[in-house]
């Protein structure tokens, strides 16, 4: 069997794509055929509950002040309030809200993809003394939540003035020991020959890190890069802590503030959310082989 | 018994013999610089905010004066704050409420998506669009949904009560201290299924077909091949969302923060929402600290017993 297998390395794929043919029985067709039916039955409700809420939140959205709070609820607006999405934007600085997001998410991606695959590299690749014991040590501190540690990197970052800043947005965020294993367990499947090759060619670690290893890990460094980038455009409680003014926060944070000023409106607070919402959507619809694939490779969390 | 005594190294052979090699000095060298961003980041800040937030959980400190030495004292004081208590009763409700249901939901998911039928991918796409989600953004959409009045969930709910003839009313969710942790866990569940739904589905495939096809030829029926094949070999797929879902729910605060503030009357105040009213609403950032060591050993206890409880229930080939 090939195509459906999971080894230790390599990537799920779906039950779709097993292509087996055998000769059924009646009764094990007619047994299949119930399952199957069965199967379709729940999923098709279960999507459906996954779906509503969006829905809901796309169609109140739409939906002029009154017919917002109208009983009973109706799904399709009428008249059509595409202004509210003019409203909202007015009402607060979505774009900077927006370009807040996106520069500290593709900071912190570009920064951690760099620092994780650096680090990677030396663990997976380099000999040196205490290797082992430095590697079991950054394991150990996978089990630390965040929590734990957000009171003295709050002091931190108000010691080095970076409250309320894009420093003290990306800075302590940078440096992640998940990432590096994650990449130095990647790492470790790539055959050594092609290194071995280019070793006795006189290359420079770095110019075999840059030159070989990483094209030979794209999967891997998108998969990463996604999550990060994900996690990061997400993120709620780090930037809750240090960012104060309203021209330095996030998506996420200023659809709190913004819930916090406008309770009442909830045709306006969906369009919020709807804003906070399409970015990372899109970004799944057509990274999804990587989402999915790094979820089953790791288990890792956004 | 030969004990080695403390001998005087040059630099140079500080690593032992073999790192006398000029080559091999090289490759340490650039080990330590492809290192060097990375452990320093990771010193300054994991391992330094670790030790000093134990350190802090040892000051009574409002970052304005200067800390007061009170060595246990907030860890004394924390058996004594029914507040503390209250944070942990309502994070220990989450996580029974959230976890085992996430779990059968998930892997019931899993078992249905794990068939040969046409449209795997679409479906596996729209369990997993909450996932990918602000929880922000989500938890905003939910609290519009639990409206009483205006929100699409009760309207649903009161239509079908009212179909069914059954006298019961939906609740008024996040304004009732009874319905706010279960709207909150509801919320939750809806939201993280698809993830543990792509654990169990990369689980299920990774069962030997062969053995389905072996059962199959001793003629035992679907439930038995379930049972028998499917639950024992998926344990160890079970045991890490097991694992991951306590982990996480031990951390539950986005919700609350946006759907209840907490309330109603501190009914969803979980620990960690206790940990950030403390420390960055009244400044306590000792105490605060002390909450989130405690927290943290619950976590590793937690955890710590699964590993040792493993062997009774996970099967590994």
């Amino acid at each position: 069997m090939s195509s459906g297998t999971i080894g230790s390395g390599t990537i799920a794929r779906p039950a779709a794509s097993l292509s087996r043919t055998r000769v059924e029985v009646p009764s094990a067709r007619r047994r299949l055929w119930w399952r199957n039916a069965t199967a379709y039955v729940t999923l098709s409700l279960g999507s459906v509950l996954m779906i509503i809420p969006f829905l809901w939140m796309l169609s109140t959205s739409l939906k002029d002040d009154r017919q917002a709070y109208v009983f009973p609820p109706i799904w399709i607006p009428s008249p059509v309030a595409w202004s509210n999405y003019l409203d909202t934007w007015q009402a607060l600085p979505f774009n900077l809200f927006f370009l807040n997001s996106a520069l500290v998410s593709l900071v912190l991606t570009v920064a951690q993809l760099a620092t994780c695959s650096l680090g990677a590299f030396a663990f997976a690749r380099l000999r040196f003394p205490g290797r082992e014991r430095l590697f079991v040590f950054y394991l150990a501190t996978l089990m630390i939540p965040f929590q734990v540690i957000m009171i003295p990197l709050f002091v931190l970052v108000k010691e080095f003035g970076w409250i309320d800043s894009y420093w003290g947005l990306t800075v302590p965020l940078i440096f992640s020991p998940y990432g590096t294993f994650l990449l130095r367990q990647f790492f470790k499947t790539i055959p050594l020959e092609l290194e071995d090759a280019a070793k006795i060619d006189g290359c420079s670690w770095f110019r075999i890190y840059w030159n070989i290893m990483l094209p030979l890990s794209k999967p891997a460094m998108a998969t990463l890069g996604i999550f990060v980038f994900m996690w990061s455009w997400n993120n709620f409680l780090w930037p809750l802590l240090i960012v104060s003014s309203l021209e330095m926060k996030t998506l996420p944070l200023g659809l709190a503030y913004f819930l916090g000023q406008y309770t009442i409106y909830w045709n306006l607070l969906m369009v919020g959310a709807t804003i906070a919402l399409v970015p990372i959507l899109v970004i799944f619809f057509f990274a999804q082989r990587y989402f999915i694939e790094g979820i089953t490779l790791t288990g890792l969390k956004g | 018994m030969a004990t080695s005594a403390p001998v005087w190294r040059s630099p140079a052979n500080w690593f032992g013999p073999e790192y006398r090699n000029p080559a091999r000095r090289r490759e340490v060298r650039a080990a330590f610089l492809f290192l060097l961003p990375n452990v320093v980041g990771f010193l300054v800040f994991m391992v330094g905010p670790l030790l000093a937030s134990l350190g802090f959980s040892l000051l009574d400190w409002n970052l304005l004066s200067p800390p007061d030495l009170v060595w246990l004292g907030n860890y004394l004081e924390l058996f004594r704050d029914a507040e503390f208590w209250r944070s942990l009763r309502a994070t220990f409700y989450y996580l029974i409420g959230s976890v085992p249901l996430g779990l059968v939901l998930s892997l019931a998911l899993a078992l249905a998506l794990n068939q040969r039928i046409k449209g795997i991918r679409l479906f596996r796409t729209v369990y997993f669009i909450p996932v990918v989600s602000s929880m922000v953004a989500v938890a905003l959409m939910w609290r519009w949904m639990y409206n009483p009045t205006s929100g699409i969930l009760n309207y649903m709910l009161n239509e079908m009560f009212a179909f069914l003839r059954l006298p019961l009313r939906a609740p008024d969710w996040l304004q009732s201290p009874v319905w706010a942790m279960p709207a909150i866990i509801l919320m939750s569940v809806w939201k993280g299924m698809g993830y543990n739904m792509v654990l169990f589905l990369a689980g299920l495939q990774g069962i030997p077909r062969h053995l389905y096809e072996a059962a199959e030829i001793d003629g035992a029926s679907n439930q038995r091949q379930f049972w028998t094949i499917t639950l024992p070999l998926l344990t160890p797929t079970t045991f890490f969302v097991l694992i991951i879902s306590i982990i996480g729910s031990f951390q539950v605060f986005e919700q609350a923060y946006i759907m209840t503030q907490g309330g109603p009357v501190r009914s969803t105040v979980t620990t960690v929402y206790y940990i950030y009213e403390n420390g960055f609403e009244w400044h306590k950032m000792g105490y605060a600290s002390a909450v989130a060591w405690v927290l943290f050993a619950l976590i590793l206890g937690v955890t710590l017993i699964q590993w040792r409880t493993q062997e009774r229930w996970v099967f590994y080939e």
